[in-house]
């Protein structure tokens, strides 16, 4: 199949979790875990989507977005953004910097699923 | 006949005694207790070490060979004394406010801070002690050959070179250990300024002692002394009056410039108004001192052989009147006047080597930056001892080249002239405000030119360094260059010559180069801080810095003052500010503060240049010309008024805007609290739901997985808990509802019971501890103080970024309150975060090891409510934080 899919998220136990799920959904999961070099990541390992935490070590989730929407090469690429954080104020900013999805921590497996699944179809 | 061994026992006991009453004065002092140490009277008699062996001994055998001229070496002082008012206040006044070490300190400072002049004024300070160190020891050594000599039990004299050495290593030893246990040189030597005192008071009264003796004992009472004096030569002496002028202002003016002088008049001074005591009471110590001189010289002169040193007579005739006890008492007393005079001589010449030419030469050789660099306390105090072994040694080689046997009073009056060149750039400096740098330095370098050539090299004899033809027909054959002849002044008493000519050309150059050479801004200002002293004192100058450059400034003072000093220093500094912590703005007036309170250490040139290091430059500011320019009391007050006002200003300024600050930052606070709040409760719990969802809805898991899985979903709901605890222990802690457990305990046991609870040592991590200081008894709440020490370990643990991460935990008592630093060897935290950090869910860096944020607001909420605080500690490398707890009864009340 090779639909890849990209992590960012800095809780190994999150990073755990997801990948589990989505393996088993036939995904081949790569992870990431700090904001510095996550371009180069992106880059290098060109998902067919990017799962991204806000609140990352280095560079916030919204930065790294952003710079992924001015680039050409990834304006097109799907990204799920992951807030533990919750208030209107973080949706209305992920959506202003063009995340494709935007989910609340805790998530319910099933919504993830549905979610990635959604946006790699469409 | 005393035995020598007898003699060398009660030596050996007196000077036990004298490392006892130095010790127990330093004690008392270092406890605050010993008012008596700093009373006049201590002040009086550590003046006496004016009084040295030549005093002792040598003014008995000066009246032996020229009468009254003796009296010529007290009247001097006397007149100095005197006249305090007019020029020894000053001198006081300023070694005070301007935090002066020496008498080169003095001039360097007066001149624009010089480097230059303070290493002519060391040189030549160091050349001309030299040789009245080699007096001491060469009387001490007479003195005990005389007894040797007498001795019939001991079938070999002892060699006089090694008497002359173990003297010197034993005052050297005695001047290490007592003279610099201080770096400060400000402070005063308490247990030094004791043994001196006590050294006095031995020396006048075996002087008495000799005299009354002879008077009562030897001869029948007054008046057949009397006629014994009519009888002798004595009283036969032609008094030349030019010698009698030339001899009082000279020793007049060493007494204001002998480095050991300073020593003790200036610098060791504690109160000013100790002068107005000593005024009288010194004067009157010369006179007791004198009043037996001609008594014994006739005496002596009439009972022992033609061939009999005079210099010895107050020793040599107890004993061979068969007065043990009175000879092995004199002994003592020639004793007391020459190691006093070694060890005073020896701290003063040492702070000035170390200061002005060690200590630049250092700062220079290491890159110049007193950042960078290792601890300077233990190079300077290094430097100092090695000085003090160094002028004591150059005092023995001195004896040993001039052979020893040259009069005593003549060896003096060498040294006398020699320090006697200061006088002009002192009180020059002191009186005119017109006195330039570069006149001082002319008029010294000549000065000291011609005294060399005309005083002390001949002092050598003929061989040693003056060729016999020189001293007859002058340098290459000129007549005019005679060394004792100067200018075919022929036919003048020698030492009248050589003082008139050096001090002739050392005032007349330093004048006229003073009037066609322009000061410096720097010297102006200093020129007028010294003229005036009485009106302002404060150090001319101002510095500029950024306010980065406090911590560098922070790590150099620590380095020379020693880590509480400077940090009480920079602190209340920072309080007068209205700051909190340990890193005041760096405003002139804080600068200006730093470089006195260095000065006192290193010097005003070093500590001068120190600093410029650091800020980079001093800049003479247009109110600093003003104040120098316009002196009516009128403008000076009214300026004095404005400033205050603006400085009263500028504080409530700045404290409005720190709280303004606060409170914006508590509003976005709250705003953040809750999201933060949210963040940290979602996280563990995303990994919950989304395991347990795993757990339920996947078929065929593993076992291995299974337990994993679940295992994660404990972990995660224990971290949750953990969080709402710390929650809660915050709002309770917060809101002042919390119960305090106080028991009894010590620091030790409350440090063992942290480092445990946080793994100790495990994984590459050491811990520094010092239990000996641990071991203080506190009365709190262990198990809070316990959870604040075990917040700081583990934050170490977490934190710190050092290849091989050491945390050092250090306690101490310290003004009836307990100080325990943890600090560590990593990058510490960035100065503009060191206020942040104690804020709720703050994280240096975003690095994210497990914990929420909240351990230091907790330990800050929880030092509140054991009275006491944390804080962090700049300067110090790595991340440091300070607990400051009280200690006694404050806390049981609670």
């Amino acid at each position: 199949m090779g639909k890849t899919v990209l992590l960012i998220e800095d809780e190994p136990n999150i990073i755990e979790a997801v990948s589990f799920i989505l393996s088993r959904d036939g995904w081949q999961v790569k992870t990431h875990s700090n904001g510095h070099d996550a371009m180069e990541a992106i880059r290098r390992t060109a998902p067919q989507l990017v799962i991204l935490d806000v609140m990352l070590p280095g560079r916030s989730g919204f930065d790294i977005l952003g710079e992924m929407r001015a680039d050409d090469a990834l304006a097109e690429m799907p990204v799920l953004m992951l807030t533990a954080r919750g208030q209107t104020k973080d949706r209305e900013f992920a959506e202003r910097a063009g995340a494709s999805r935007f989910m609340t921590k805790p998530f319910s497996n099933a919504d993830v699923l549905d979610a990635v699944r959604g946006l790699v179809e469409s | 006949m005393p035995t020598l061994n007898l003699l060398v026992v009660f030596c050996l006991l007196y000077v036990v005694l004298l490392f006892a009453v130095a010790f127990g004065a330093d004690r008392a002092a270092r406890r605050g207790r010993g008012r008596w140490l700093r009373s006049p009277v201590v002040y009086t008699l550590s003046l006496s070490i004016y009084c040295t062996a030549w005093t002792f001994y040598g003014a008995v055998g000066f009246a032996a060979r020229s009468g009254l001229e003796y009296l010529t070496i007290y009247i001097g002082p006397t007149l100095v004394m005197i006249g305090w008012w007019w020029a020894l206040r000053k001198m006081v006044r300023l070694g005070r406010s301007q935090r002066i070490t020496s008498v080169a300190d003095l001039i360097s400072s007066r001149f624009g801070k010089s480097n230059l002049l303070a290493i002519i004024v060391t040189l030549l300070a160091v050349i001309g002690t030299t040789p009245y160190i080699a007096l001491q020891l060469q009387s001490v050594t007479l003195s005990f050959a005389t007894f040797a000599e007498l001795d019939p039990t001991t079938a070999t004299q002892p060699s006089r070179q090694s008497t002359a050495l173990l003297v010197a290593l034993g005052l050297a030893l005695f001047t290490i250990l007592f003279g610099t246990r201080n770096l400060d040189a400000n402070e005063r030597h308490h247990g030094v300024v004791m043994a001196i005192a006590l050294e006095a008071i031995v020396k006048l009264f075996a002087l008495l002692a000799v005299g009354v003796f002879v008077v009562w004992g030897l001869t029948d009472g007054i008046a057949d002394t009397m006629a014994r004096i009519d009888a002798s030569n004595i009283a036969a002496w032609q008094v030349s009056g030019s010698r009698w002028i030339g001899l009082s202002l000279l020793s007049a003016a060493a007494f204001l410039c002998l480095p050991r002088m300073f020593q003790v008049m200036v610098v060791e001074n504690e109160d000013e108004s100790h002068l107005r005591t000593a005024a009288w009471a010194f004067p009157a110590y010369l006179m007791l001192m004198s009043l037996f001189v001609v008594p014994i010289a006739a005496v002596g002169l009439d009972l022992l052989p033609a061939d009999a040193n005079p210099d010895l007579f107050v020793l040599s005739l107890p004993l061979t009147q068969g007065q043990e006890g009175l000879a092995i008492l004199s002994f003592l007393g020639g004793f007391s006047s020459a190691t006093s005079m070694v060890i005073v001589a020896a701290i003063a010449l040492s702070t000035m080597v170390s200061n002005h030419i060690v200590m630049p030469i250092w700062l220079w050789a290491t890159g110049g930056s007193a950042v960078v660099s290792g601890d300077l306390r233990s190079v300077a105090l290094l430097t100092r001892r090695l000085s003090i072994a160094g002028v004591v040694l150059l005092g023995y080689l001195y004896y040993r080249l001039s052979g020893g046997g040259a009069a005593l009073a003549a060896i003096g009056l060498v040294s006398f002239a020699g320090v006697a060149q200061f006088l002009p750039a002192l009180l020059g400096g002191l009186f005119w405000r017109g006195a330039t740098r570069n006149g001082a330095v002319t008029g010294l370098a000549l000065g000291f030119v011609v005294w060399l050539y005309s005083m002390f090299l001949p002092s050598f004899g003929p061989t040693v360094f003056l060729p016999q033809h020189v001293l007859d027909s002058g340098l290459f054959g000129m007549a005019w260059l005679r060394p004792q002849a100067l200018f075919g002044a022929d036919g003048m008493d020698p030492v009248v010559h050589a003082v008139m000519w050096s001090m002739l050309f050392n005032t007349g150059a330093f004048v006229v180069v003073s009037l066609i050479t322009f000061p410096k801004p720097i010297e102006r200002l200093q020129g007028a801080q010294f003229v005036n002293v009485f009106e302002h004192s404060n150090t001319g100058g101002s510095w500029r810095a950024g306010k980065g450059e406090t911590e560098d400034l922070l790590i150099m003072a620590q380095r020379i003052m020693g880590a509480p000093q400077a940090q009480k220093l920079f602190s209340d500094a920072a309080r007068r500010q209205g700051i909190a912590g340990y890193l005041p703005d760096p405003t002139p007036d804080f600068l200006r503060e730093l470089e006195r309170e260095l000065s006192g250490s290193v010097g005003a040139a070093t500590a001068h240049a120190m600093i410029s290091q650091i800020v980079g430059g001093t800049s003479v500011s247009v109110e600093d010309l003003m104040a120098v320019a316009d002196e009516t009391a009128q403008i000076m007050e009214y300026s004095s008024r404005l400033e205050a006002k603006s400085a009263e200003q500028a504080r409530t300024a700045r404290q409005l805007r720190e709280a303004n600050e606060k409170l914006t930052q508590l509003s976005l606070q709250k705003d953040a609290f809750l999201s933060q709040v949210s963040h940290e409760l979602r996280t563990p719990m995303t990994s919950i739901r989304s395991f347990s969802e795993i757990l339920r809805d996947t078929e065929g898991l593993g076992a291995d997985e299974q337990s994993k899985y679940s295992s994660i979903i404990h972990d995660e709901a224990v971290r949750l808990t953990r969080l709402l605890d710390d929650l809660l222990d915050l709002s309770v802690l917060e809101s002042g509802r919390v119960n305090l457990n106080i028991q009894h305990g010590t620091l030790a046991g409350m440090l063992d019971r942290a480092v445990d609870a946080t793994g100790g040592e495990a994984g590459g991590f050491r811990i520094q501890r010092n239990r000996a200081a641990e071991n203080i008894a506190l009365t709190t709440d262990p198990e809070r103080l316990a959870q604040v020490f075990i917040n700081l370990i583990s934050n170490a643990r977490k934190y710190c970024d050092a290849e091989t991460p050491v945390l050092t935990i250090s306690a101490a008592e310290r003004d009836g309150q307990l100080v325990v630093d943890f600090s560590d060897n990593g990058s510490g935290i960035p100065a503009d975060q060191h206020a942040m950090i104690f804020e709720k869910f703050s994280r240096v860096r975003q690095t994210r090891v497990a914990g929420a944020g909240l351990g230091l607001a907790i330990c800050r909420e929880i030092m509140a409510r054991l009275g006491g605080s944390i804080t962090y500690l700049p300067g110090q490398r790595g991340a440091a934080f300070r607990v400051i707890l009280p200690l006694g009864e404050q806390m049981a009340a609670q």
